[in-house]
Order: C-alpha cells, then structure tokens, then sequence
C-alpha cells in the first residue's frame, strides 16, 4: 500500500474542568501548578488520523506540537493514544506562540514530512481562535477542509463533511489537504495500560522552533487585557405576561 | 463538580514517574467520565456496572499486577494503588469490588500452574468473567484460620461442605478463589480452590442490605457436597492460608487505595463548597477555622498517601518487612480517609446529609474498609506481634 502520511497538530492547554484565574496584571490566565490536557478537539483530530491508520488508509500518524518542553507530555499522551512518533518543536521558557506561529512550525514540518493529510483540532479551548488550521492551509497553498465531522479517504482525495451555520456541506479535497477537526467527528480513546508502556519506545524528536522558520520574539497576535466576566446580577420574578412585556420594553430590549 | 484531578492542593501526582502520571491520568479521566457520573445511582439502585468494568478492562485495569501473558497488565504495586485510587474518585464502591477481582486474578496468576493460568485469567483480565474472595464464614471472621469448610478429598476430586459470608460480588461473580479445610486444624489444613459458578452443589444466599458498597452485591456462598476437580486446587494442600494471606497484603494496599481516593474526592468537594456557601455575609471558607480543617484534611491525607505508596514499594521488592507495612498502611489510611471524609461532610452542613450530595456516599462506601480485608483490630495485632516478636 502507498504511503499516505498523517500529520497531527496538537496543543497543550489547560484542561477544561479547571476554574481559570486572571493572573495578577490582567495579561494572561494563571498556569502556575493548574493541570493541562491535550486540547479536546486535537484529541478528535488525533482519534481520526489513528482510526485511519487502523482501518488501512494511512500508514502513518505523526504527532507534532509548538511548545515549551512542558509539551512533551502532551506528545506522550497521543503516543499513548496511538500515534506512530511525535515532534516537539520547541520554545524557549516563556516564550509565547499564537496560530501564526504554530503554522509556521506546522508548514515547515509538513515539507519535511510529506504528509498527505494534516488534521488540527478547529480551534483550541484556551484562545479559540479557530485560525491555525486555515492559515497553515494558506501558507503551504493545500485545500482547506475545516469543521470537519466526518471524513474519508479515496485514492488521492479526501472526502469532508462540514458542519457549517446552515447545515453540512460536503467536499472533496485533492490531496495533500488541511482539516481541523469538529466536536461530532468522532469520540476518542482512553489511552490504555499496554498503550502507555509501548508509548516510552517511540520516537519523540525535538526540534528547535527556529529552526522551523519561528520568528524569535512576541508572536504576531497580543493579548492586551483579560478580565473575568460581571458577577451575575439577580434576576426578578414577574407576575404576568404584560408585566414581562412592560419590564423588557421599560429596559429597551423589546 | 471540581475534576478529580485538580491535584495542587493533594498532591497525588507528587513523586510520580512520567509513565505512573499516564496511568493515574488515564484512571481519573475514566473514573470522571464513566463512573462518577453514575455513582449516585448504582448505590440507590444497587446496580453492578458490569459494562462499565469490563471497559476499564480494556483499558487493562482487569489485571494490573498480572503477567501479560495470560492478559494482565504487567505493572507494580505502586502503580496498581495509584490506578485504584484515581479510580476511587469516580466509584469507591465498584472501584474497592474491582480491586478484589484483581487479588483473585493476581493469586490464579502467581500460585496457579501453567494450565490454570491460562484457564482462568485470560478472561478474568478482560473481566469476561468476574471473581470473588471466599475466606470468611460465618463462624470465622477476624480468626480466619479456623475456617470451617471442609474439602474431603475423593478421588480426583475434592467434595465442599460448609458456607461462606459476606461474599463481595457473590452470585453475580463466575469464578470462586475459595480457602477450604483439606488437613487438620488451623492454617496448615487449608488448601485453595478455584470453584466456579454452575458448579452443582454451589449456591448463594440472600442479597445483603448494606449501608454501603451497594453498586456490589454481598451474599453468602454455600457448599453442599459441592464437587471440584483437584486440577482446581492452587499451589499445594495446605497452602491456601499463606496464598490467602499473600493476597491480603496486596488488597490491604488496594483497599487503602480506595480510601485515599475517596478521601481526595471529599477535600475537593468540601473545598468546593467552602468557596461557594456563604454565611454571616461571606463565603465559609473565610473562616479560619474551616480553613485549618481543610489544611489538616489534605495534610493527613497525604500522610496516609505516603504511607500506602511506601508499603506498595515494599511489597513490590519483596522486602521482609512488606506485610507489616501493609498493615499498618490499610490501619492509618483507612481510618485516616474516614475521618477526613466525615469531616467534609460535616463542612456540608446540612446538605452534607442529602443524598444528591456525593459526599455522603464516600463516607458510607469507605465505612467498611475499616473492617475488612482484616478489620483494623487485626491490623493492630499484626503490628504488635511484629514489634513484641523482635
């Protein structure tokens, strides 16, 4: 069978059941000691891109981040969830990276690799900025197919349906094509005690994220200000149907 | 409700290796996804989740201190306390149940010859099946070795006559890892025998009505001219006491693991509610005195911890003085982690009482594991003897 690559973007953010906090100065969120996951919808990603190689249409998945070697657990966790090897593309500590970047790293792995198929997660749970995908699509001039929930591999093309406002909408991409990945598309694994063990003996590689082309310094996007939303205010109980209507009008939303 | 696995305050991921951090990774997603959600009802319906044990089988939590090659996961002790108590935060109940089949398994695996092996545990590793532990009768709780089940042999069987109480998973449960009398009186009378349900002459009592633990059926196992075949016997006649016994100082870590669990859940609900209950005009946990209960919760939890880990490791290396260190890990973190869990039920206040409150079900589910697995008295002795004997 003729090699069909997999690549697989994947971020580590901080896990969603967490309480996040402003951290003091208002610029960013704390991460200090707060538990991080690999982000849900690269799991999807990762899920589909394994589930491609079970079923005989990939021969291989290649699992690859932007990060501070904190990452490395998040490569190890997809290892464990099945895929082949991992590449750490790595910043210096406390660098920071946005979609920008992280498609530059994706680009330049992508000509090293020649993978046949990118899968990203559509977006990442921290920033949900719902870019990288579309933007590395841009940069390596490959078909985009984002917002996928199902997809299917033919010979030199790959079939996307999209959850888009208006419904599905379904595609064909030539290949070599970008996807990011939707909630439906699948749900994936748990990583299993066999799984984790084999994980250790593959091949993690760090590269540094200059090499791949990352501009040193500040990324392009800048968070300028966080804050946490209002306290909820009471609501009020009203007695009638046009004493609803009177309040709403009174408060000019009707 | 907070995940489980928000750890900075309790520690548990402190000292772990890479690959153990994984694993308690992969055991608290389980436990939050596939049993938490559900504890509430398995305890008011007493439901047995036997679909949802049998996908943490797969994940390789049927057998995680058993060879791989008859199925089992291959890990430490150290390792399998660390699942148990991730797991614990989803289920106490049915996390305690699946760490006995685990003993059962683990004794099949280590005392069985080559045929047994590979005749039970392949599909008690996938939980396929499901295995229960029969020492206690109803005339020999704490004085074990005076069972009273007798096995006579005949030929190349052995005949069971005698009962069994308090059974954890019995009736519901496919294979039996029962302790019976072939010798004379005491320890060195008793050989092992692996029965299995449909057996003619192996019947069940009654479903017991217990305050906890209900998401597992107990009932007593009866035998009546019961017939095994001597290829059922592990290790050799009279030598069921000490696997009996070896099995114990894994599940005394097992059981304690479970504890711990249970009690990291409760800090983390009680820390939850102090930050959201208000009283006098602002939240509880502005109190200094809750707050240094809170601080001693999480302290003595992680003593416990440790404690357990520690015995884990000993019992890992083999080291002389494991069991003892069982003993006293399954005695402080048993009774440690009910504390702790009381505690946070009484920083409830009066909704610490509902049962749509979990908290309440972790104290009621960890009840017991003062008095099993060797009541916490026997704990006591063993310890005691340890230090009189030198």
């Amino acid at each position: 069978m003729a090699a069909l690559r997999v690549l697989v973007g994947v971020k580590r953010v901080i896990d969603f059941a967490v309480k996040v906090r402003v951290a003091p100065g208002g610029a960013a969120v704390q991460t200090q000691g707060v538990k991080h996951s690999l982000n849900p919808f690269c799991e999807i990603a990762l899920e589909e891109a394994v589930r491609l190689r079970e079923a005989g249409a990939a021969t291989e998945v290649v699992v690859a981040t932007l990060g501070t070697k904190a990452s490395q657990e998040t490569l190890r966790t997809a290892l464990a969830m099945g895929a082949d090897r991992a590449v750490l593309a790595e910043l210096a500590e406390g660098a920071a990276a946005g979609p920008r970047e992280v498609a530059v790293a994706l680009a330049a792995l992508a000509r090293r690799l020649q993978p046949q198929l990118v899968l990203l997660g559509k977006q990442a749970i921290d920033d949900d900025c719902n870019q990288t995908g579309q933007i590395l699509a841009a940069i390596l001039d490959w078909p985009q197919g984002t917002f996928a929930s199902r997809v299917s591999l033919e010979p030199g093309a790959v079939q996307v349906q999209r959850e888009v406002d208006g419904g599905l909408e379904t595609l064909r991409l030539r290949l070599p094509a970008v996807l990011t990945a939707d909630l439906r598309l699948n749900e994936p694994r748990y990583a299993t005690l066999p799984n984790i063990m084999k994980a250790k003996k593959k091949p993690l590689e760090v590269v540094p994220a200059a090499d791949l082309g990352v501009p040193a310094g500040p990324p392009r996007l800048r968070l300028l200000q966080l804050q946490e939303p209002p306290p909820r205010a009471g609501g009020e109980k009203v007695e009638s149907v046009e004493s609803l209507l009177g309040k709403l009008r009174h408060a000019g939303r009707i | 409700m907070a995940s489980a696995a928000e750890t900075p305050n309790c520690l548990s991921s402190t000292g772990l290796t890479e690959d153990q951090k994984e694993f308690q990774k992969v055991a608290f997603d389980f436990a939050a996804k596939e049993m938490a959600p559900y504890m509430a009802e398995w305890d008011e319906k007493e439901i047995f989740p036997v679909e949802t044990m049998r996908k943490a089988a797969q994940l390789g939590f049927g057998g995680i201190y058993v060879k791989p090659d008859v199925g089992g996961s291959g890990l430490s002790r150290l390792d399998t306390s660390i699942i148990f108590e991730a797991l614990s935060t989803g289920c106490t109940s049915t996390t305690a149940y699946m760490s006995i089949h685990n003993m059962c398994v683990w004794m099949i695996d280590t005392f069985g010859n080559e045929e047994q092996r590979r005749r039970f545990c392949p599909s008690l590793c996938s939980m396929e099946k499901f295995a229960s532990y029969c020492l206690t009768e109803p005339g020999s709780g704490s004085d074990a070795a005076s069972l009273l089940t007798s096995a006579q042999r005949k030929g190349d069987t052995y005949v069971l006559n005698g009962s069994k109480a308090f059974i954890s998973g019995g009736g519901d449960t496919d294979v039996y890892v029962v302790m019976c009398r072939t010798g004379g009186p005491g320890p060195k009378g008793i050989s092992c025998l692996v029965l299995e349900k449909g057996m003619p002459g192996l019947s069940f009592g009654k479903k017991e009505k217990k305050v906890g633990w209900n998401s597992q059926p107990t009932r007593a196992v009866i035998f009546e001219d019961c017939v095994v075949p001597v290829d059922n016997r592990l290790g050799a006649e009279g030598q069921g006491f000490s696997i009996a016994m070896q099995g114990l100082n894994g599940g005394r870590i097992n059981i304690a693991s479970c504890s711990l669990g249970a009690a990291h859940a409760s800090v983390l609900l009680a820390q939850e509610h102090l930050t959201v209950r208000k009283q006098f005009g602002e939240p509880l946990a502005n109190n200094q005195y809750l707050q240094f209960g809170l601080a001693e919760m999480a302290t003595r939890l992680l003593a416990a911890r440790l404690m357990v880990r520690n015995a884990a490791r000993a019992l890992q290396e083999g080291r002389q003085d494991a069991a003892v260190l069982c003993s006293m890990a399954k005695l402080f973190a048993t009774d440690e982690c009910f504390g702790i869990c009381n505690q946070a039920l009484q920083m409830h206040g009066g909704y610490g009482y509902l049962k749509d409150y979990a908290v309440q079900q972790f104290v009621r589910d960890i009840r017991v594991h003062q008095i099993l697995e060797g009541t916490n008295e026997v704990m006591r002795m063993i310890v005691a003897r340890n230090l009189l004997q030198g």
